[in-house]
């Protein structure tokens, strides 16, 4: 799971072209929308492509995604749970 | 009250008609639009609905006699077979005997053939025409090309409500004197592009349209155009032309919240149907049907349900959506339904908001359902785009 | 019935203009055919949370229109109205390549949404919570132009005080093929290029945004009044001079009064026709400028050529890296601009010099 979550960190950073933030930066529990990282519906729409192309996860609402991106932490968790790559 | 400026023909073509007849007769038999793409191969077309004009490329060339070496996109094509239907429905037979011009508008542009032939261009030289035809302007000049118009001829781009957007600039030209008349409206066809941009931001149904309703799940794209020729009194007096109705009020604000979302009340919808009934010199009570943008987003119809009940209050008019008929058509629909608003002026008719079931939670806003005969004399029309641009138009009745 | 005046200005350009005072940094770039923007630091502008979405033409959008506001003394404005001859191409591309390369799988948002020809007016919106009028106009030669004439008429009308006007375009590398293939483009084979007189067919091309801020007041910091704008659809040339006496007369102004004329001369033999008929003719004894060498020629770069006709009045100096004919002026009180692409989408635009700023 610890891999996931920092392959998840690199993933966010460059998929959401977030140039000035390293891994490191990113706390495996802090929020990533809203406060924290500050993303958007946007992003959220980005990481769910993401979810799909790089874990073969679909999701069809994108209402799932609210709580499934809520931090790295329930990040990586869904998707040991759910990964089919 | 102000009159407004005169309008004097109008021409369109949507997936419920290639006449402003058919689309009425669509629009008063429940005769609906939305169906399986066929004239694009696409992977999506099992999971979504489109109001799509069942005429391929070739019988649109054919329709307008061009020759073989043109390079009319179809978004092109759709537009100025709209575009000389209106001109001739307002009885113009000499184009230049006053100073006329056109503002059209396009989201689409000649992106139906860019991305046909994008990586073809380097292989085959007779595709090199369509490197032309890309931009927003060029449906604009091929319409004014095919209509003889020489003096302003421009175009206007904000996505969903870049039609009203265009009739308002085409009335504000009439008033200050700048044209005579001015043909004005606008034209989007399907392309892989938008069904996909669509896609990726999940707003696109994969059953048909329920706008306002709770249980709502998106919109299904279309394509069409449609125009109006707006002239000045001066030519109405001289010529004794017919009025079909006024364009008497317009408004455009921008909601300044997210680049695609609207925000919560609705708050650039708000103002820009404020400016259009101050423009009309209307109140609340004037006002007799809205035809309202009416997307099916969750979003959109949330945004303007609280926009329309912070405007209206307690008096909230008739207001439907005509989208289940005719798909979301992006920048051609405020045309469209600027044809349909003047429809329901003529015929004292208010068109159904269709395969609506479950009000929305959120507030107290039922749609007219049916087709509903009562007199109007004014009818608002809303037209919401990406990037905040929110416009209202008020067209009112022609005595 | 208000008139309307430059007050402020922000020049992102293929010269270094963003932070001189005029062109005096400028270089003509005659061994490319297509001219790049000279960034400034867009950081310092723009948050990295905002920069992370948005093309070229967006930042270089921002910049300048935020420079022309800061220049005027405002902090928001009335209205927003923007030209763009191609729209936001960067993003556009990147969202086409990939439902083509990827067979319409595994698309995302962020370009589709920034691809469409109103973004930059609706992102300057949005970093201003600007909720006045925001128009977007895509005519090729006149994008720029017509968001002058909408201006102009909401100035007439008194439904403004204020506005930001400006022409935005970018390149991108593969559109810039395909105009390359097309011919708009000079061809490698003619290096090193050369504008004025033109030899051949094409142009080079360029890209940038500059921005205008319209204010019904003259101010401090007033360059000009934009006195008149005309777009025509097509004049041919037997009826040019005709056509421009009447423009001129509507704007209470004979060729007399004329003290320059700044042409849009783009290298394009077949252009070229249109700025000679006038230049050699009935404008034969007035100072010719010309400005698609240093900016490269783009749907949107008349609005560089505003941007030279409005410091020139202000500066009351012409730069010799723009000038097409040797005659000189004492003053420079009233300025032409004319503009057409392939015999189409003509525009003339007047700007005269204020007189309590003289």
């Amino acid at each position: 799971m610890e891999a996931v979550k920092q392959e998840l960190k690199e993933k966010i950073i460059s998929v959401l072209n977030l140039e000035d933030v390293n891994p490191e930066d990113i706390k495996d529990t802090d929020p990533l929308f809203g406060a924290g990282l500050g993303l958007d519906s946007i992003d959220a729409l980005e990481l769910i492509v993401m979810l799909d192309k790089d874990y073969g996860i679909k999701l069809l609402d994108p209402k799932e995604g609210k709580a499934i991106f809520e931090s790295i932490e329930t990040m990586a968790k869904y998707i040991s749970e759910n990964r089919t790559k | 009250m102000n009159q407004g400026v005169a309008i004097t023909g109008m021409g369109i073509i949507s997936a419920i008609g290639n006449t402003v007849e058919e689309n009425f007769t669509a629009l008063t038999n429940n005769k609906v639009g939305i169906s399986t793409i066929d004239n694009i191969v696409t992977i999506h077309s099992d999971n979504i609905k489109v109001g799509e004009i069942k005429k391929t490329n070739e019988a649109l060339v054919a329709e307008l006699a061009l020759p073989p070496g043109n390079n009319f996109s179809r978004t092109a094509m759709l537009g100025a077979i709209a575009a000389k239907q209106a001109v001739k429905n307002a009885g113009i037979t000499d184009i230049n005997e006053y100073k006329t011009g056109l503002i059209s508008s396009t989201s689409v542009g000649g992106m139906d053939m860019t991305e046909r032939y994008y990586y073809e261009y380097f292989k085959n030289s007779s595709i090199l025409k369509y490197v032309e035809s890309h931009d927003g302007g060029d449906s604009s000049q091929k319409i004014a090309d095919t209509l003889g118009i020489t003096e302003i001829v421009s175009t206007i781009s904000t996505a969903c409500s870049s039609a009203a957007n265009a009739i308002m600039l085409g009335a504000r030209l009439i008033k200050a004197g700048k044209l005579d008349r001015v043909i004005v409206g606008g034209t989007d066809a399907l392309a892989k592009f938008t069904i996909n941009g669509f896609k990726t931001l999940m707003i696109l149904s994969d059953t048909d349209n329920t706008p306002f309703d709770n249980e709502r799940k998106g919109l299904n794209l279309g394509e069409a155009a449609a125009y109006l020729v707006l002239e000045s009194e001066e030519i109405v007096k001289k010529e004794g032309k017919k009025v079909l109705a006024y364009v008497s009020g317009y408004g455009n604000a921008n909601d300044a919240f997210h680049q695609t979302a609207s925000s919560e009340n609705g708050d650039g919808a708000f103002l820009a149907m404020q400016k259009a009934m101050k423009v009309a010199g209307l109140g609340v009570d004037d006002i007799d049907y809205i035809n309202a943008h009416g997307t099916a987003t969750p979003n959109n119809d949330l945004s303007e349900g609280r926009a329309i009940i912070r405007m209206f209050g307690d008096k909230v008019p008739d207001f439907s959506s005509t989208k289940p008929f005719t798909g979301h058509t992006l920048a051609a629909a405020a045309a469209i339904e600027a044809v349909y608003s003047v429809l329901s002026l003529q015929n004292n008719v208010i068109f159904p908001n269709l395969n609506f079931k479950t009000p929305m939670s959120e507030f107290d806003l039922l749609p007219q359902t049916s087709l509903k005969h009562k007199p109007i004399q004014h009818v608002l029309s809303n037209s919401f785009g990406f990037g905040g641009n929110c416009s209202t138009l008020i067209f009112s009745k022609s005595e | 019935m208000s008139k309307c005046y430059i007050n402020g200005t922000g020049c992102i350009s293929a010269q270094r203009t963003f932070d001189t005072v005029f062109l005096e940094a400028a270089e003509v770039n005659n061994q490319e055919n297509v001219l790049t923007i000279k960034d400034p630091v867009y950081k310092n502008y723009i948050s990295p949370g905002a920069i992370r979405r948005m093309g070229k033409g967006v930042k270089a959008g921002i910049v300048a229109s935020s420079q022309a506001m800061q220049e005027a003394g405002l902090e928001n404005v009335d209205a927003i109205i923007t030209g763009t001859g191609m729209g936001c191409m960067e993003d556009s591309e990147k969202f086409l390549k990939a439902i083509i390369d990827n067979n319409e799988s595994f698309l995302t948002p962020t370009s589709f949404i920034q691809s469409t020809h109103n973004t930059v007016g609706a992102q300057i919106a949005l970093g201003l919570k600007c909720t006045g009028y925001n128009f977007t106009y895509v005519q090729n030669a006149v994008s720029f132009e017509s968001s002058l004439l909408d201006a102009s008429l909401q100035f007439a009308t008194d439904e403004i005080e204020n506005v930001l006007v400006g022409g935005i375009d970018e390149t991108v590398e593969y559109t810039m093929s395909l105009f390359k293939l097309a011919g708009y483009i000079k061809a490698e084979s003619e290096k090193p290029y050369q504008i004025f007189p033109a030899k051949s067919k094409g142009v080079v091309y360029g890209e940038g945004a500059t921005f205008f801020l319209l204010e019904n007041k003259i101010t401090d910091s007033t360059y000009a009044e934009m006195a008149g704008v005309e777009i025509i659809n097509k004049l041919p040339v037997e009826e040019a001079e005709q056509r421009l006496n009447q423009f001129l007369a509507e704007n209470d102004c004979r060729i007399t009064d004329l003290d320059a004329v700044v042409l849009g001369y783009n290298g394009d033999i077949d252009d070229e026709i249109y700025f000679k008929n006038l230049a050699e003719n009935c404008l034969k004894n007035i100072t010719q400028l010309y400005y698609k060498h240093l900016s490269g020629a783009y749907h949107t770069s008349s609005a560089f050529g505003l941007w030279i006709g409005a410091k020139i009045i202000k500066t009351q100096e012409i730069p010799a890296i723009v000038r097409a004919n040797a005659i000189a002026k004492d003053q420079y009180n009233t300025i032409l601009l004319y503009n057409q692409h392939k015999g189409r989408d003509h525009s003339f635009t007047l700007l005269k010099r204020c007189q309590s700023t003289i």
